[in-house]
């Protein structure tokens, strides 16, 4: 496979993006009381809102909190530790890069890696189910939400060689929506749903959510005019009281998604309910293979020791991590004494921390800081 | 800043990648104990070559380089060229343009191709050529097969000169010039590499800009305060160091750094900010304003500065940070974190 790139990059205008932020400013202030808040599930998002400095360009009445919007951040430590178990035990261990540092009680994979167990990083399962045709066994540590999981199936449905296994750390999105606008104390009164995993389901699978919350949903994309203009959707939503789905990625989204990969899906995952890292245990939250499917299962096919990765205490600067509050929405990252000073990228005590998509290093790399308008030139 | 970042027991890729861990590493390990030179500037001063005073206005400019990239040869050079131009540049970077002579030494894996050899030896004299100097001594030593993978070569460069130009002189007020497109020499190394599966024809920007920059240091004379050549890490690993040492904050105007249509779009693809990777044929110069005009029009009449582009201001705010305008808004333009791209020069 290879990608041939294109030379122009739309919905990069800024001056449409000029007359937006001020489309944005206007119905916020409109709203007639401050801050308003609102939350996206998407650690796309987070990376567009960062990379493209939108954060200082949202009006302070608008507050914008990203959720439990990472897939690699919200894989709990027992799914950590499975992998780690397994890779102990000898077994080889293909996963995504953003999964190798995630720090389970004993460590990652990273630190296995370090200490002679085989883990390749792959950029997709179908080339982990290739280095499983040499008959050597494989395990794939799969993250994602439902978009990636789709892939997964898709691999698992296409005869995968026998030597191949999927320990799954799949999570489904719309559950944990539910969790979040259920938390005691929840100020979201708006969602900002992720545009690529609604290629999937389509939009009408929040639909449900909306009656059951009384709170307005806009599906977006990822470019900076896409984030904008599914925002002030959002704010006129939230201004005429109007719980309902909006989409505003037409251009990639339709109601009912893609009948297809929904039925790949289906056919090869089921829901179980499980704890999101964090956060809490979200029914229905996990992507789990189906019994039809166990001959790929690596919960099935191996005795994984966790236990023995028990006897450590964790590090004791991880009870100061603020992850859980973080991804919940009910912390940013400057409220976590640990941000920046004794967390980095380069050495992470949470997952936030690890992955390209994590609040933390999102906001590491590029500044969560709205105030930045106001550093002046001179001339 | 922190330092519990940078003190790992082993030297991993990300001491390589030219941003804070390898300034780190020169700081705790290279550099004490070597430190200043009276009247010049030393390792110390982690500029990108040393100078030693040798007279009322006159210092001899030094700066040596090691060259591993892979592959060794590239669609716009190849490991010859980049050799001799990384050391040409570093020295037009302290403000001596007129390079006597470079030394060479050449490090082979058992079985390299002599014909390969020659290709090498002969894009590194036409690259001599260009920049009107000679490689004048060397040394040749062949590794067993599985020491070395291929070739590395170390070059080292000599020139005089009667100004010094650092990399921490700017002010506030000052403007940020750019030689050129930004993104060129990273984008395509990476580009070369099958795993990426990427189908378009980039080309490096490896060339020697001596030249160019003697054309900037004569039109801004005393008004070019600054120079640095955004090679590993970037122009935004040149900021930082820029603004770093100069103790001001620097305002980039992320729509005005001239980046090709062709550049941009496989940076989009990889999730690899252009900003990020290595050029071999640029320059970042800080312009007093009174002269950045002149600078601006001296370098546009030159073959290697068409594109140069004005990105930037000094501020006295947020001193040693890098604000990114979008366009949409303002960021932190961060550095490079980790091995985001081994073995690019």
């Amino acid at each position: 496979m290879s990608a041939r790139p294109g030379s122009k990059l739309e919905f990069r205008d800024p001056v449409r993006g000029a007359a937006l932020t001020e489309a944005l400013a206007t119905r916020a202030r409109g709203l007639g009381r401050a801050p308003v808040s609102v939350m996206h599930v998407c650690g796309s998002h987070e990376q567009a809102i960062a990379r493209f400095g939108l954060r200082a360009a949202f009006p302070p009445e608008l507050d914008v909190i990203m959720g439990p919007g990472c897939p690699v951040c919200v894989t709990d430590v027992p799914e950590v530790d499975e992998a780690v178990a397994l890779a102990r035990q000898g077994v080889r261990i293909a996963t995504y890069g953003d999964m190798m540092r995630v720090p389970g009680s004993s460590g990652s994979l990273a630190d296995e890696r370090a200490r002679g167990a085989r883990v390749d990083v792959v950029y997709g399962v179908a080339q982990a189910a290739e280095l499983a045709r040499t008959g050597e066994q494989v395990v794939f540590f799969a993250s994602g939400f439902e978009t990636t999981a789709v892939a997964t199936a898709a691999v698992l449905l296409a005869d995968p060689p026998p030597s191949f296994s999927v320990l799954s750390a799949h999570k489904y999105i719309p559950p944990v929506m539910e969790i979040v606008a259920e938390m005691p104390g929840s100020k979201i009164e708006g969602f900002l749903a992720a545009g690529h995993a609604a290629t999937i389901t389509g939009y009408g699978v929040f639909e449900r959510f909306v009656a059951r919350h009384r709170v307005p949903v806009v599906v977006a994309g990822f470019e900076p005019l896409d984030i904008l203009a599914g925002l002030v959707r959002l704010v006129e939503l939230i201004a005429t009281g109007e719980p309902r789905v909006d989409n505003a990625f037409p251009r990639c989204v339709n109601r009912d998604g893609n009948l297809p990969a929904q039925a790949r899906l289906w056919k090869v995952f089921e829901l179980q309910g499980g704890r999101w890292r964090g956060i809490a245990h979200v029914p229905n939250g996990n992507l789990r293979l189906r019994d039809e499917f166990a001959a790929w299962d690596a919960r099935k096919r191996f005795a994984i020791d966790v236990a023995a990765l028990w006897d450590h205490a964790p590090p004791a600067l991880v009870s100061q991590c603020q992850c859980g509050d973080i991804m919940a929405g009910i912390a940013s990252p400057h409220d976590c004494a640990l941000f920046g000073r004794d967390c980095t990228p380069d050495a992470p005590v949470g997952a936030c921390m690890v992955s390209s998509e994590g609040t933390c290093k999102i906001w590491h790399q590029y500044g969560g800081h709205p105030d930045l308008r106001q550093v002046r030139r001179r001339a | 800043m922190n330092n519990r970042r940078h003190v790992d027991d082993r030297i991993t890729l990300k001491y390589g990648a030219g941003g804070g861990a390898m300034r780190a590493l020169i700081e705790q390990i290279f550099a004490p104990g070597f430190g200043e030179v009276a009247g010049g500037v030393g390792l110390a001063a982690m500029d990108d070559g040393a100078a030693l005073p040798i007279g009322p206005g006159r210092w001899l400019v030094i700066t040596t380089d090691a060259h591993v990239v892979q592959p060794a040869v590239f669609p716009g050079g190849d490991i010859g060229r980049l050799a001799v131009c990384g050391t040409v540049n570093d020295l037009a970077m302290m403000g001596a343009t007129e390079p006597l002579a470079l030394t060479c030494a050449v490090i082979l894996e058992d079985g390299f191709p002599r014909v390969e050899l020659e290709q090498i030896w002969a894009s590194i004299r036409t690259a001599c050529e260009e920049a009107g100097t000679t490689i004048v001594t060397g040394d040749t030593k062949v590794m067993r097969r599985g020491e070395l993978d291929r070739i590395a070569l170390t070059t080292t460069g000599v020139a005089l000169t009667s100004r010094v130009v650092t990399d921490n002189g700017l002010v506030p007020g000052d403007r940020i010039v750019v030689t050129g497109t930004m993104g060129d020499h990273g984008l395509a190394i990476l580009a070369t590499r099958g795993e990426l599966a990427l189908d378009a024809h980039l080309v490096s920007d490896v060339a020697p800009i001596n030249g160019l920059v003697r054309r900037a240091l004569a039109a801004g004379g005393d008004g070019v305060v600054a120079m640095k050549d955004p090679t590993r890490g970037g122009l935004a690993s040149a900021l930082h160091e820029m603004a770093g040492k100069s103790r001001v904050g620097i305002i980039l105007d992320e729509r005005a750094v001239p980046i090709r249509d062709e550049i941009r779009a496989a940076g989009e693809l990889l999730g690899i900010d252009p900003l990020l990777v290595a050029n071999e044929g640029k320059a970042v110069i800080g312009v007093r304003a009174a002269a950045c005009d002149r600078v601006l029009d001296a370098l546009r009449a030159h073959p290697l500065g068409r594109q140069a582009a004005v990105v930037g201001e000094c501020v006295a705010e947020r001193p040693g940070s890098v604000i990114a305008d979008t366009g949409f808004g303002r960021r932190l333009l961060g550095e490079a974190e980790g091995e985001l791209l081994p073995r690019i020069c």
